[in-house]
């Protein structure tokens, strides 16, 4: 009996994004990345079907970690004081595609650092690397308004991926995201209808949707992954099928959120195994979950985890 | 929702006026508007009033293409005219042919040649199908579906795929004597025609017919419609400017859960 075509097809597609500019194009990357142009679910349809493969983006913070674990200082302990050198060493050693710098630092309730040094450090990280940059606030309204209109305009032209934005605060880093040409994150917690409504609102202030990647909000391996793939799926169909406010690429901060979880990082658990391998092994399985729902980019941390999830992505993603 | 724009129609007295005066300003300015009112596809119609037809076709055609790129729907009952119509036209975005019935007396062909003009056309234009056949517009349900099977399984056959169909079950005014029978006859058919091919036919339907002649014409398309998508109709040729009317379909795609909702659900088509 012949095998049945069960293979759905779908009308719509992710909108191709890509990141960074060249110096043809204004800016002074060496290369560019491109993400989305799915115009299936993981998995599913014709190998034409699968868009672009998704990337990493590997983590730097714009001021030394205090709360992180030893495993995962252990790779980057000569380079946590200086971002320039922290994203040479994710390019040069690990392999990275893609930076996002973390403006953790300008936080009011961390070490409350001003515009001028986040300018800085953006200035610092574009002259290190000759990759696509993401630029991340700190998730505090006032000052992230404050600061992160500086960093798009030290990155302007650079054609950047910078947040994020949300239903209650998007009017003034949109308004200067499409200023300086870079690209938007808008972000949702966890809630479609709120995730769309903010990429409306945002399309209403002329902001193209071509240029907007949005973040859902992640949970990790225990800690509400179930959520995440849920809305991730969700937001894949709805693009697949036709939704243009819902059909942008999807990025997913899995370092953060797979390193808040104890699993990840207690010492003291001998029967939970090494906690070398453990908290790589717990980042790159949230990782791998994640990017069967249907994301592009996804932020890791461990240079370990990202070895483990790029061999993935290259397995499944055969270009 | 699949929304056809009607305005660009010989019928309205300015489009007849501008066809007759070849004013490209009056067709350009309706393209643009009813393309930023939420059109995915314009109809063309020359009307009845221009002697030269397909003349006129390629004319509004050309017009059209010079200022706007929002997909075409060539509406003409004459298969010469449409054809004329894609002879100049840039189908990269997707054309409708509208409109084919099933066959006809005087031509047992006309749906394989409305099939051989979509290839022709590329590989992203499509043909309304009309549930009508060479005994004319059925008036039952039970006709009205296995004209609209016998269209999908002649797609079928022929390689063209189902998804490339819209079937019109054809709406009547309901303020013909004994037609207020017929709009329930067509949800009902509705009902069974989306289970025709997986994934299902489009279906549309030309909506303002239904309510020619009648008072309170808007109030009576925009419940037509409402039911229609309930029903599974995922395309109508509307007058994209009634804004009350865009913002039912809006409402009910979100309450049938085709569109996800958010607070600004209403301005998902502009």
């Amino acid at each position: 009996m012949p095998v049945p075509e069960i293979a759905e097809s779908y009308t719509g597609s992710v909108n191709l994004v890509t990141l960074g500019a060249t110096k043809e194009q204004g800016g002074t990357r060496s290369s560019t990345v491109t993400v989305g142009g799915a115009r299936n679910v993981v998995y599913g349809g014709s190998p034409g079907q699968t868009g672009q493969k998704p990337v990493i983006a590997m983590d730097v913070l714009d001021a030394k970690p205090d709360d992180w674990p030893e495993v995962l200082i252990e790779p980057y302990k000569d380079v946590l004081d200086s971002p320039a050198d922290w994203a040479k060493k994710c390019v040069e050693e690990f392999g990275a595609e893609l930076i996002c710098v973390k403006f953790e630092g300008i936080h009011p309730d961390k070490a409350d650092r001003d515009s001028e040094h986040a300018v800085k450090v953006t200035e610092q990280v574009l002259k290190a690397v000759n990759v696509p940059l993401v630029l991340w606030g700190c998730g505090n309204d006032e000052k992230d308004n404050e600061v992160m209109t500086k960093v798009s305009g030290a990155a302007k032209g650079e054609k950047c991926l910078i947040g994020s934005v949300t239903e209650d605060n998007y009017k003034s880093l949109t308004a200067i995201a499409l200023a300086d040409n870079h690209f938007l994150i808008t972000e949702a917690p966890l809630d479609i209808n709120i995730a769309k409504q903010v990429n409306i609102l945002v399309a209403d202030m002329g902001f193209p949707l071509e240029r907007i990647v949005t973040f859902q909000s992640t949970g990790a391996l225990g800690y509400g992954i179930e959520y995440a793939y849920s809305i991730q799926e969700r937001q894949r169909l709805a693009a697949l099928s036709g939704d243009k406010m819902m059909a942008m690429p999807a990025i997913c901060d899995v370092g953060y959120e797979s390193w808040r979880a104890k699993e990840a990082k207690l010492v003291d658990a001998p029967g939970w195994g090494d906690v070398k391998g453990r908290g790589p092994m717990w980042e790159a399985a949230t990782a791998v979950c994640l990017l069967q729902s249907g994301v592009d980019i996804i932020r890791m941390r461990h240079p370990k985890a990202v070895a483990t999830v790029k061999n993935f992505i290259d397995q499944v993603w055969k270009s | 929702m699949i929304l056809i724009a009607e305005r660009i129609n010989g019928m309205f007295t300015n489009v007849k006026q501008a066809i007759a005066d070849k004013d490209k300003k009056v067709i350009q300015e309706l393209a643009k508007k009813q393309t930023d009112a939420g059109a995915a596809y314009l109809d063309v119609n020359v009307g009845t009033a221009a002697a030269d037809q397909q003349g006129t076709m390629q004319w509004l055609v050309e017009t059209i293409q010079e200022t706007c790129s929002t997909p075409l729907c060539l509406d003409s009952q004459k298969p010469v005219v449409i054809a004329a119509g894609l002879k100049v036209i840039n189908a990269e975005n997707g054309v409708i042919l509208n409109s084919t019935p099933l066959n006809k007396k005087s031509d047992e062909e006309i749906f394989d040649k409305y099939v051989e003009m979509a290839n022709n056309a590329g590989p992203k234009a499509s043909i309304i199908a009309l549930t009508m056949d060479k005994n004319g517009v059925p008036q039952d349900v039970d006709t009205r579906v296995a004209v609209a099977a016998e269209i999908v399984s002649k797609a079928m056959e022929k390689g063209f795929d189902p998804q490339r169909i819209f079937i019109d079950p054809i709406i009547l005014p309901v303020k013909v004597p004994n037609a207020q029978v017929q709009p329930g006859n067509i949800l009902t058919a509705m009902d069974q025609i989306r289970f025709l091919s997986e994934p299902p036919p489009h279906m549309t339907i030309g909506l303002s017919n239904l309510s020619q002649g009648a008072t309170e014409r808007s109030l009576i398309n925009r419940v037509f419609l409402a039911i229609a998508i309930s029903r599974g109709l995922d395309s109508a040729i509307v007058d994209v400017f009634d804004r009350d009317l865009i913002n039912v379909v809006a409402t009910a795609e979100m309450l049938m859960n085709k569109q996800i909702y958010s607070d600004s659900f209403l301005k998902v088509y502009t």
